[in-house]
C-alpha cells in the first residue's frame, strides 16, 4: 500500500473533505491507473461545461475555450515531461523547448507539402516521441558529470543551439519561414464529433486529453518503480545513490529520454494543430514558461504539475486578456512621472506576462519553493535544509 | 580567485601570439572591432565570474543589469538634451565622466538591492532555488524596461564622434573603439588592484575560498558579498555606457544574448578567475567577429554556445581556472 | 597455496592515492579473508576513509590495484585513450569504404547507404559506451583497455558500504531507503514497470516484504514508514546498514558505524556485526575508533598512520605494538 505514497498528496484531492478524500485515496492507491483515467475524464468533461456558465460565458464562446484547452493540453504534456527531469531526477534543464522543437519539426517534415511526404499522424506520435527521446539521450550525455548550475547552463546552450540549427537548415526546415500547411490528423470517422480542422477544436481536445491521460498513467507507474526511486535517490544524494548500486548514468539518461519523449509527443500534436512550425516558437521564453509551470505547480507531483500548467496557461491566455479589457474599460488617468508616462489604461497585460511569471517565480522561491502542490519529499527537502543551514550558521558565528 | 604569478603572464602571452598571426584576411578594422566587442564582453564577464566565485551562483540577471545600464545611459543623455555628437571637448569629457559614474553607481546599487532581496534569503537553499530566482529577476528587469521604454529597438545618442579616426603608428583606427578598449583595460586593472591590494579585496578572496573560515576570521560576509555585487554590477553598467557610445542602440532583449556570451567568456577563461574573464571576453569577441568575417554570421550564436558546452563538458575549469571540486 | 588458507575476498596491493601534492594513502597492501571481521584503525587523517573510498570505487587509485572476488576491479585506467577510438573507428572505416565503393562503381546509392550505416554504428557504439553492457566490457577487456570500477559496479560485484557521516536519503522513508539499496538486485525493467506486468508487481511486493525483513534484522522492526530524517541517531546508523545489506553484498564496508553511540547501543551493534557474519555469512571491514568494538569483534586489525600501514595482526598483537602506541599517543609513550 505504501508503495503509492511516494508520489505525495494528489493535488485535486486537497479540495475534498476528509473522509471522502481518504476513500478516494485508498481507491486511487489500489487502482492507480484507473484513477488517473477517471480523473482526467472528469476534468475533461467538466471544463467545457463550466465555460458555459457566467462569468466565463462572458469571455468567449465555447468553441474558443475548448480550442484554448487543447492548446493548454500541449503545455500540460510539456510540464509533465519536464517534471520528470527537473522535479523527479533533479536535473535543471533550461533548454527543454529544444525537444518540443524536435518533435514539431519531425512531424512537420513528415507531413506537409514542403517535403512532399505524408506520414499519418498517429504513428508519427510514436515516432516523434522516439526521435525526441534519442535526442534527449544525445543532449543529456554531455551533462552527466556536471554539477547543477553547469548542467543548467549547458542545457540552456543546447536550447539555444537547436532552434538556430533549425533556422539555418533551409533545405529541411524552410528556415525562418518555417513549415506551413502541415497536415491535420485524419480521424477515420471514429469520433463522431466531426473531423480535425481549423473550425473544430473538439477532436483535438479529446485527443490531447487521451494523450495526457496515458502519459500521466505511465509516469505514475514509473514513479512507483525502482526507476522512480532511483531518480529521487540521485536527486537527494548522487554519491550515496551510486554507492547503493544505482547506475547514475543510465538513470539520468532515462530521465532525459522520457522527459524528451513527452515533449516529442507534445510537439507532434502541436504541429498538427497549429499547422505551422517555425523556429521562433521554441525560444528560451518557452523553456522558461514550462519551467515556471513545473515550479509553481509543485516539482515532483504529477497532478500538481498538470494543474499548474493548465492554470498558468489559462491565466496567460484568458485571464490576462480579460484583465486588459477590464482595465481599458475603466479609463484610469495616466500618471506622468516627469520623464516617463505610466499609462495603466493602455497597458496590455498579455505582453507583460513574463513580468508576472518572473515576480511569481521569485516570490515562490522566497516563500514557498516547493510549489503550490508539493510532493511530500520536496517540501521537507526545501524547508528543512534552509533551517538546518541557518542553525549551523548560528553555531559558526557564536563559536 | 587565486593568483599564481606564472599564470598572469598567460594573458599577454596569448594576446601576443594572436597578434603575430596573419590578420590580413581580417583587416585591422575587424581586429579592432574584435577587441572592442571583446572589451564589452570582458566587462560583463567580470561580474559573472566575481559573483560565481564568491557565492557559487550563476547570476542570470547580470546580462540584464548590463541592458538596464545601457537604458540608464540612454535616458540620462536624452533627458539632458544631448541628441548627437558633442564637439566641445571639455564638455564631452564632463559628460563622459558623469555618465560613467552615474551608470556605474546606479547599476551597482541595483545589483546590491537584487542581492539583498532576491538572493540573500536563499543563500542556504538547495542550488535550484537561487538559480530559478535569478531567472525570475532577469525577466522582471526585462519587462520593467519594456513597460517604460517600449519593445522596439531604441536609437540612442552617440555623444562621441563615431567617424573620428586617429593615426596610431601608421594604422588608422576609430577613436571610439580605442576609447572603449582603453576604458575596459583601465577598469580591469583597477579591479585587479582592488582585489589584490585592499582589505576588502582580501575579504572577497577569502570568502570565495572558504566562507565559514572567513567569517570566523571576522570577515563580514554580508557586506563583502554586497560589495562584490556592487562592483560586478557597476562594471556591467560601464559596459552599458559603452553599448550606447559605440553601437548607439539598445533594446530590452539585449541582456539575454550578451549575457550568455559574457558568461561563456567567463567560463572559457576560468570561472572565478578575474584574469580569465578578461581573457575569455577578448577570445569570444575574436571568435564572434571572425565567424562573421568567414561568412558564418548566421551561425555565430551557435558557435559561441557550442564553445560554452564544449568547455563545460571537457574542461570546466576553463583556460586559467582553479580547481573546482567533486568527482562525478 | 595450502588448503587451509581461507579464500581472500579482497586483496589490495600497493594502493596509493594522491590528491595533488597530498599523499593520502601510500602503498598499502591489504588482504581480507572471506568470512572474517577485519578492522582498520588509525589516528584521524590517517587515510582510512580514503582507502575505503578507493575500494568502494569512488576514487581511482594513483598506483596499485584492488582485487575483489578474485577479479581485478580497481586500478588506474589502462589504455583509456583507446576507448573513444573504438567508438569512432568503425564509423570512419565504413564511411571510407563507402567513398571507395563510390569511386569504383560510381554509385551514389552505395555512398548514401554507407553513410547511413556509419551513422548507425556511431550511435550504437555511443549508446553501448553509455550503458556498458557485458558485451561492451568484454570487448574492452579483449583490447586491453581497463577502466576502474565505479561505485555501482562494485555493488553489483558484491560490495556494500555505509558512510562516516550518515548519507541516508533523508526525505524518504526507512522502507524506501532500503528499497533503493535493492536497486541492483531487482530485475524488472522500465517496460515492465510501464506496463505493470505481473512480473513487476510481484517483484515489488517481494521487495517490500524483503525490505521489512532487513529492517527487522537490524532492529528497526515496525519503523518502515518513518521518514529517515526523523529517526534517532542510532536508528539512522542501523538503517544505513540495512540499506547496505539490501544489495546482498559479500563484503560489507562499515565506516565508523558506532560513532556517537552510547555503550549499550554500541554493544547492540557489536552483536549485530556478529550476526551479520554468522547468519548472513558476510565478510566485514570496519573503520573504528572505539577500541572496545575493535578488540571485541575483530579477527584481525590493521593500523594506518599518515597513509601507511604501520601494523597488522590480532587485536592483542596490535595493541601491544610500540609503533601503534606511538602513532596514537606520540613518541615516548611507548617507552
Amino acid at each position: 500500500m505504501s508503495a503509492r505514497r511516494l508520489q505525495g498528496g494528489s493535488a485535486p484531492l486537497r479540495l475534498l473533505p476528509g473522509a471522502l478524500r481518504r476513500g478516494v485515496e485508498r481507491f486511487a492507491g489500489r487502482h492507480q491507473s484507473l484513477a488517473v483515467l477517471v480523473g482526467v475524464a472528469l476534468v475533461g468533461a467538466f471544463l467545457p461545461v463550466i465555460v458555459g456558465v457566467p462569468p466565463f460565458s462572458g469571455f468567449g464562446n465555447r468553441n474558443d475555450f475548448v480550442d484554448g484547452f487543447a492548446n493548454a493540453g500541449v503545455f500540460v504534456l510539456l510540464a509533465l515531461g519536464l517534471n520528470v527531469v527537473v522535479g523527479l531526477a533533479g536535473l535543471l534543464d533550461l533548454g527543454y523547448a529544444a525537444f518540443f522543437a524536435i518533435g514539431s519539426y519531425a512531424y512537420a517534415y513528415s507531413a506537409s507539402p514542403f517535403s512532399h511526404l505524408d506520414v499519418p499522424f498517429w504513428p508519427m506520435l510514436l515516432v516523434g516521441a522516439m526521435v525526441a527521446a534519442t535526442f534527449g539521450i544525445l543532449l543529456g550525455a554531455p551533462t552527466l558529470r556536471l554539477r547543477g548550475d553547469y548542467l543548467a547552463i549547458v542545457t540552456l546552450g543546447f536550447g539555444e543551439i537547436v532552434p538556430v540549427v533549425f533556422l539555418n537548415s533551409d533545405t529541411y526546415t524552410n528556415g525562418t519561414n518555417g513549415i506551413s500547411a502541415v497536415y491535420q490528423p485524419s480521424a477515420y470517422g471514429l469520433f463522431g464529433i466531426g473531423s480535425f480542422g481549423f473550425g473544430n477544436p473538439w477532436p483535438y481536445y479529446v485527443t490531447v486529453l487521451a494523450i495526457v491521460a496515458v502519459a500521466m498513467m505511465l509516469l505514475y507507474r514509473l514513479q512507483d518503480s525502482r526507476l522512480g526511486r532511483a531518480w529521487v535517490a540521485i536527486r537527494e544524494d548522487e554519491v550515496a545513490a551510486a554507492s547503493m548500486g544505482v547506475n547514475t548514468v543510465t538513470t539520468k539518461l532515462l530521465a532525459f529520454a522520457i522527459g524528451a519523449s513527452t515533449a516529442g509527443l507534445a510537439g507532434v500534436f502541436n504541429a498538427s494543430k497549429l499547422s505551422l512550425v517555425s523556429p521562433d516558437q521554441f525560444g528560451f521564453t518557452v523553456s522558461f514558461t514550462i519551467l515556471a509551470m513545473v515550479v509553481l505547480g509543485g516539482m515532483g507531483n504529477i497532478w500538481g504539475v498538470a494543474i499548474g500548467a493548465f492554470t498558468l496557461y489559462e491565466v496567460q491566455s484568458v485571464f490576462l486578456k480579460q484583465l486588459t479589457n477590464f482595465v481599458h474599460g475603466i479609463h484610469l488617468p495616466a500618471v506622468d512621472l516627469g520623464f516617463l508616462r505610466l499609462d495603466i489604461s493602455a497597458i496590455d497585460f498579455v505582453q507583460y506576462q513574463f513580468l508576472l511569471y518572473g515576480l511569481a517565480l521569485v516570490s515562490m522561491m522566497l516563500l514557498r519553493p516547493e510549489g503550490l502542490f508539493p510532493s511530500r519529499e520536496r517540501k521537507r527537502e526545501l524547508h528543512e535544509s534552509a533551517e538546518e543551514a541557518a542553525e549551523s550558521n548560528e553555531e559558526v558565528v557564536q563559536a | 580567485m587565486r593568483r599564481r604569478p606564472g599564470r598572469a603572464l598567460l594573458v599577454p602571452a596569448i594576446l601576443l601570439l594572436l597578434a603575430t598571426l596573419d590578420w590580413s584576411y581580417m583587416g585591422t578594422e575587424q581586429f579592432v572591432n574584435a577587441l572592442t566587442i571583446g572589451a564589452v564582453y570582458a566587462l560583463i564577464a567580470l561580474g559573472y565570474t566575481m559573483v560565481y566565485g564568491i557565492i557559487e551562483l550563476i547570476n542570470f540577471a547580470h546580462g540584464d543589469v548590463f541592458m538596464v545600464g545601457s537604458f540608464v545611459t540612454y535616458w540620462l543623455l536624452s533627458s539632458l538634451g544631448f541628441n548627437g555628437t558633442i564637439s566641445d571637448l571639455p564638455l564631452l569629457v564632463v559628460v563622459l565622466v558623469g555618465t560613467f559614474l552615474a551608470a556605474m553607481v546606479v547599476m551597482g546599487g541595483i545589483g546590491v538591492v537584487i542581492e539583498r532581496f532576491a538572493y540573500r534569503p536563499l543563500r542556504n537553499a538547495p542550488r535550484l532555488a537561487p538559480l530559478i530566482t535569478a531567472i525570475g529577476v532577469s525577466f522582471i528587469l526585462q519587462n520593467i524596461i519594456q513597460i517604460f521604454f517600449g519593445p522596439s529597438v531604441i536609437s540612442a545618442p552617440q555623444v562621441m564622434d563615431v567617424q573620428a579616426r586617429v593615426n596610431l603608428g601608421g594604422v588608422d583606427v576609430s577613436v571610439v573603439k580605442l576609447f572603449v578598449i582603453a576604458v575596459a583595460f583601465i577598469l580591469m586593472i583597477a579591479l585587479q588592484t582592488f582585489v589584490s591590494r585592499t582589505r576588502m579585496g582580501r575579504a572577497m578572496r577569502s570568502t570565495a575560498i572558504d566562507r565559514d573560515a572567513a567569517q570566523l576570521m571576522g570577515v563580514d560576509i554580508n557586506t563583502t558579498i554586497a560589495v562584490t555585487f556592487f562592483i560586478g554590477s557597476a562594471l556591467a553598467g560601464a559596459a552599458g555606457v559603452v553599448q550606447v557610445l559605440y553601437l548607439g542602440t539598445t533594446n530590452f532583449q539585449l541582456g539575454f544574448q550578451a549575457g550568455l556570451k559574457a558568461f561563456t567568456s567567463a567560463v572559457l577563461g576560468g570561472i572565478g578567475n578575474i584574469t580569465g574573464a578578461a581573457l575569455g571576453g577578448f577570445l569570444i569577441g575574436f571568435i564572434e567577429v571572425n565567424s562573421t568575417v568567414a561568412g558564418f554570421s548566421r551561425w555565430s550564436e551557435a558557435i559561441v554556445f557550442g564553445i560554452l558546452v564544449l568547455v563545460l563538458v571537457f574542461r570546466p575549469t576553463g583556460l586559467l581556472g582553479q580547481q573546482l571540486g567533486e568527482r562525478a | 597455496m595450502s588448503e587451509s588458507a581461507p579464500a581472500l575476498i579482497l586483496s589490495a596491493s600497493g594502493v596509493t592515492k594522491r590528491f595533488g601534492g597530498l599523499v593520502a594513502v601510500n602503498a598499502v597492501d591489504f588482504d581480507i579473508p572471506e568470512g572474517s571481521i577485519v578492522s582498520l584503525i588509525g589516528p584521524n587523517g590517517a587515510g582510512k576513509t580514503t582507502f575505503f573510498n578507493v575500494v568502494a570505487g569512488l576514487y581511482e587509485p594513483t598506483h596499485g590495484s584492488v582485487r575483489f572476488m578474485d577479479n581485478e576491479m580497481i586500478a588506474r585506467g589502462r589504455r583509456a585513450w583507446a576507448e573513444p577510438l573504438t567508438w569512432v573507428l568503425p564509423t570512419v572505416i565504413v564511411a571510407l569504404l563507402g567513398f571507395f565503393i563510390m569511386q569504383v562503381s560510381g554509385s551514389g546509392v552505395a555512398l548514401a547507404l554507407a553513410m547511413l550505416v556509419a551513422l548507425g554504428l556511431l550511435i550504437t557504439m555511443f549508446l553501448l559506451a553509455i550503458v556498458r553492457p557485458p558485451i561492451y566490457e568484454r570487448m574492452l577487456h579483449r583490447l586491453g583497455i581497463f577502466k576502474s570500477a565505479r561505485p555501482n559496479d562494485m555493488v553489483v560485484a558484491g560490495l556494500g558500504r555505509t558512510f562516516q557521516n550518515i548519507r541516508l536519503f533523508k526525505t524518504m522513508t526507512a522502507r524506501e531507503n532500503v528499497m533503493v539499496g535493492m536497486h541492483s538486485r531487482l530485475r524488472s525493467t522500465v517496460l515492465d514497470a510501464a506496463l505493470r506486468l505481473a512480473r513487476h508487481r510481484r517483484e515489488e511486493a517481494e521487495a517490500d516484504a524483503q525490505a521489512r525483513l532487513w529492517l527487522a534484522f537490524v532492529g528497526l522492526k515496525g519503523k518502515q514508514g518513518e521518514i529517515a530524517r526523523n529517526l534517532s541517531y542510532g536508528d539512522q546508523r542501523r538503517l544505513e546498514i540495512a540499506r547496505a545489506l539490501a544489495s546482498q553484498p559479500k563484503l560489507l564496508l562499515l565506516d565508523e558505524p558506532t560513532a556517537g553511540m552510547n555503550p549499550s547501543e554500541t554493544a547492540q551493534m557489536m552483536t549485530l556485526f556478529g550476526r551479520i557474519r554468522s547468519e548472513l555469512r558476510l565478510t566485514i571491514l570496519l573503520i573504528e575508533h572505539d577500541m572496545q568494538v575493535v578488540m571485541g569483534v575483530s579477527d584481525r586489525v590493521t593500523v594506518l598512520d599518515h597513509g601507511e600501514k604501520i601494523s597488522e595482526g590480532t587485536p592483542d598483537q596490535v595493541r601491544r605494538d610500540p609503533r601503534v602506541i606511538e602513532a596514537y599517543l606520540g613518541k615516548g609513550a611507548s617507552a
